[in-house]
This record gives structure tokens, sequence and C-alpha cells, in this order.
């Protein structure tokens, strides 16, 4: 059996926090492009010119693209043959801890109640699936609170069908309106429980923009909500345009013959991930 | 037709009357820092009977909690945070005397109405641009509750700042609403 030491986790974790808040990823770079090629708004256009601007400055000054630099969110696979040597989730908490000290990233997190900082941006959200195979592959992204703040769960019910899950799509997006920076990511979690609606959501963040759904049904779906979405005229920074997202992406799963749970989680432009496989 | 002014805190109320919705501005000057946290702990602070850490009167506050400055740098990534969940003190804070704010996103009917009432201005900067933003902060110093980190209240220096008008004192609104 494959066996990984954790300290080799929180080495990892501490280099991906810091890279993945100061490179925006490729694809989204790309996608903020192609965007800013199409907007027939003026003011919208120059709001695009100004992010990827704000991407090229933020690699050469070795800055956190945008001042919130996150809740910890990652989603790890374990492998089921691959044995961990010391208490993963410490460890990567550690990893959190000391690439937000060392990177002079913000420290986002406090107590619900107090509301007092914890002062290194742990804990860390952890999501782990066992998978088969002997590998560790470690997801992060680093979810702002503005963003996170105009999500929404809806528990439809079958008689609201698939109109219904487009309608509030629609409506959670057209009421965050200018609030969640966009044009940002639109991720959709439709089924399962109330617990994991939202989780879906959550993991369709995770997806590259040129990743395809294996699902043709799903594809669909993805497409026209897309279209939907931009239509809506709010535009980049909320200044109306065609670019409300640059990208649109559901998971589903079974729920239960008396449900239709809806989660809508949204991502600002700033759509930060990295991952690493040990 | 909107325009581009440059502009200078603190702001006297002729210079909240010339601005117009849509209008961009190049802001230059002192700037207030302030956040969730701070807002509600400076109106505790003045209901005790406290002074305000700075003069309050055509005082601009800039809605930001920047990331650690990296040796070498004033300040690190500061662009604006969604200026709804400060709503809730607005209006207070332009009675008292502020006459500008700074943040991204809609702001709530009662802060607009406010906005006519006491000859104010709301300025919208880019969200998540906090790199860019950054370069047009030339100094920062905590002034006040330090222990709130990254969400102290701070003076901030800043030259050519760009912003637009997005509510002006007359009711304007830039925002696009979205088409259902």
């Amino acid at each position: 059996m494959r066996s990984i030491d954790v300290r080799e986790v929180t080495g990892q974790v501490a280099r991906m926090v810091v890279e993945a808040n100061i490179g925006l990823p490729r694809d989204v770079f790309a996608a903020l492009r192609k965007a800013r090629e199409n907007e027939d708004n003026p003011s919208g256009r120059e709001i695009l010119g100004q992010l990827l601007e704000n991407a090229r400055l933020a690699r050469e000054m070795n800055l956190p693209l945008c001042q919130d630099t996150g809740l910890a969110v990652f989603f790890v696979e374990m492998g089921q043959e691959c044995r961990l040597r010391g208490d993963l989730y410490q460890a990567i908490n550690d990893g959190v801890s000391q690439g937000y000290a060392q990177g002079y990233l913000r420290k986002s997190v406090c107590n619900p109640l107090s509301r007092k900082n914890t002062g290194d941006n742990t804990p860390a959200s952890i999501h782990l699936d066992l998978v088969p195979g002997d590998r560790l592959k470690i997801r992060f992204m680093p979810k702002g609170g503005g963003s996170e703040n105009m999500s929404g769960l809806a528990m439809l019910t079958p008689s609201h069908g698939l109109e219904g899950v487009k309608e509030f799509v629609l409506q959670r997006v057209a009421v965050a309106g200018p609030n969640p920076c966009p044009p940002g990511i639109i991720g959709i979690g439709i089924g399962g429980s109330f617990d994991q609606a939202p989780l879906l959501a959550k993991k369709a963040l995770f997806r590259s923009l040129d990743d395809i759904h294996q699902d043709q049904e799903v594809r669909d779906l993805e497409a026209e909500l897309f279209e939907s979405v931009n239509s809506l005229g709010i535009g980049p920074m909320g200044m109306g345009g065609k670019t409300t997202c640059l990208g649109l992406k559901i998971e589903t799963a079974p729920c239960h013959i008396a449900s239709l749970p809806v989660a809508v989680n949204i991502q600002c432009h700033a759509a930060r991930h990295k991952e690493v496989s040990l | 037709m909107s325009q581009e002014i440059k502009l200078s805190t603190p702001f006297q109320e002729e210079d909240v009357l010339k601005l117009r919705t849509g209008d961009k501005v190049l802001l230059s000057g002192r700037i207030y820092a302030a956040r969730d946290a701070a807002h509600k702990r400076l109106l505790q602070d003045l209901d005790q009977g406290m002074e305000a850490p700075f003069n309050l009167q055509g005082a601009v506050l800039y809605y930001v909690g920047p990331t650690p400055a990296p040796p070498g740098r004033v300040i690190g990534s500061a662009g604006p945070t969604t200026s709804s969940r400060m709503d809730a003190y607005t209006p207070r804070m332009h009675v008292l005397g502020i006459k500008a704010t700074i943040g991204k996103g809609r702001r709530s009917e009662e802060v607009r109405r406010v906005l006519r009432e006491q000859k104010a201005v709301y300025l919208g900067a880019t969200g998540g641009a906090g790199a860019l933003l950054s370069r047009c902060i030339t100094g920062s110093r905590v002034l006040a509750y330090q222990d709130l980190d990254t969400e102290a209240i701070r003076e901030l220096e800043v030259q050519d700042f760009p912003l637009l008008v997005v509510n002006d004192a007359y009711g304007g609104e830039l925002y696009a609403t979205a088409r259902l």
C-alpha cells in the first residue's frame, strides 16, 4: 500500500494557496479576453480590460488578484489504497496557516457569533471523498465572501419541474446583480438532499470552463442557462452588457421522489483554483 | 454626457453637486478605509461620547479590507468590498458628515434617499481589481481598531484613484436592471 507523509500535504497546500491567489487560471483569463472582444457595451468592455490588466499586474507585482483571498475550500479525493501517515485535516490547516502568513494573504475567517478573527484563515472547509486508486488529489479554491453571499438554495418540488429550476437560477443571478463581481461563474447543483445540492454547486465551480459534461441533458441545460444568464443584461460589474457570466456549470444527483433541491453558488470573475496530485 | 473629473478630499458640497451618475472620477488625497466591523464599532464609540478617529466632515470612506503589505509596498491588494453590507450604517454616516463612500454593488433605497437629502455620493471602484487599484494608494496607516486587523480603520493616501459615480445626489443609478 502506498503511503504519504502528511507533511508533504502541508508543504503543497502552503504553496498552492499562495499561487492560486496570485495567478488567474488560464481558462478564466482566456474567457475574459474573449468576453472583451464580444462585449458591445463600452463601459463593460473597459471593466473587462481592467480585469485583464489586473491579472497581469498581480503576477508582475506578486500580489493577490483580489484583497478577498477567501475562505479556503478544499475538495480532497483520497485513493482507498493510499495510507496517510499523520492527520490529514491538521496537515491541510497547517498548510493554510503557513501559506496565508508567508504569502501576505488576508485572514478572513472569524467566529460566527463573536466575530473574532481566527488570525490565520483556518479552519479550512475540507470535503473528503474516497475514490479507487492510491493517489491523493487536493483541489483548492479561495472562495470570496461577496459572491458567496449572493448564493442560494431552493427546496423546489416535482411540480416546479425544469422550468422552476431555470426560473430560480435566473432569479438568483438577477437579484445578485452587480454585487458578486460579474462576470463570474455560476455553479449549480440540482437534486440530492438539502445538504448535497449546495455541495454539488460548489463542486461544479471546480470544473474548467472548457470542460464538457458527459451527460447530454446536463450539457444542453448548461448551454441554455448560459445564454439566458447572459441575456439578463447585468454586464461586467453591473454596468450593462451581454457578459454576465463566463461559464455556467451544473452537477446533478438523484433525489427523493418528493423533492427537487436546486442550489446556485455564484463565483466572481477572480475564479481562482489550483490542484495537486500526490 | 458623462465626464472625467479630478477631485481632492475632503469634499465640499459643491464637489458633490457637480457629480452625476456615470461620471468618471480620479480621486486624490486622504480617504478612510472602514468595513463591517469598523462601522459597527465606530458608531458604538460615538454613542458612548467618544471622538471619531478622523474628521468626518466631508470625509470619503472606502469599503476595503486590504491584504497585508508585503515588504517594500505600502499596502497589499486593495479593491472594494460589497457596499450593501454597510447600508445599515450608511445613513447615519452621512448625517455625521461623510460626503462619499466607495465600494461595489447596489445600495439600498434608504441609502439612495439619504444621498439626496444629505448631498452625498456613492462611488464605485472595480471589484476584484485589487492589484491594479493598489497602485493608486501611496500611503497607509492604521488610525484605530488595530485589533480588527484587515478591518481596522486606515487612513489611505490615494493618487488618481479611478472611480465611477454610481449614485449621485440627484437620485441617479448607474447599475443596469436585470431583464427577467
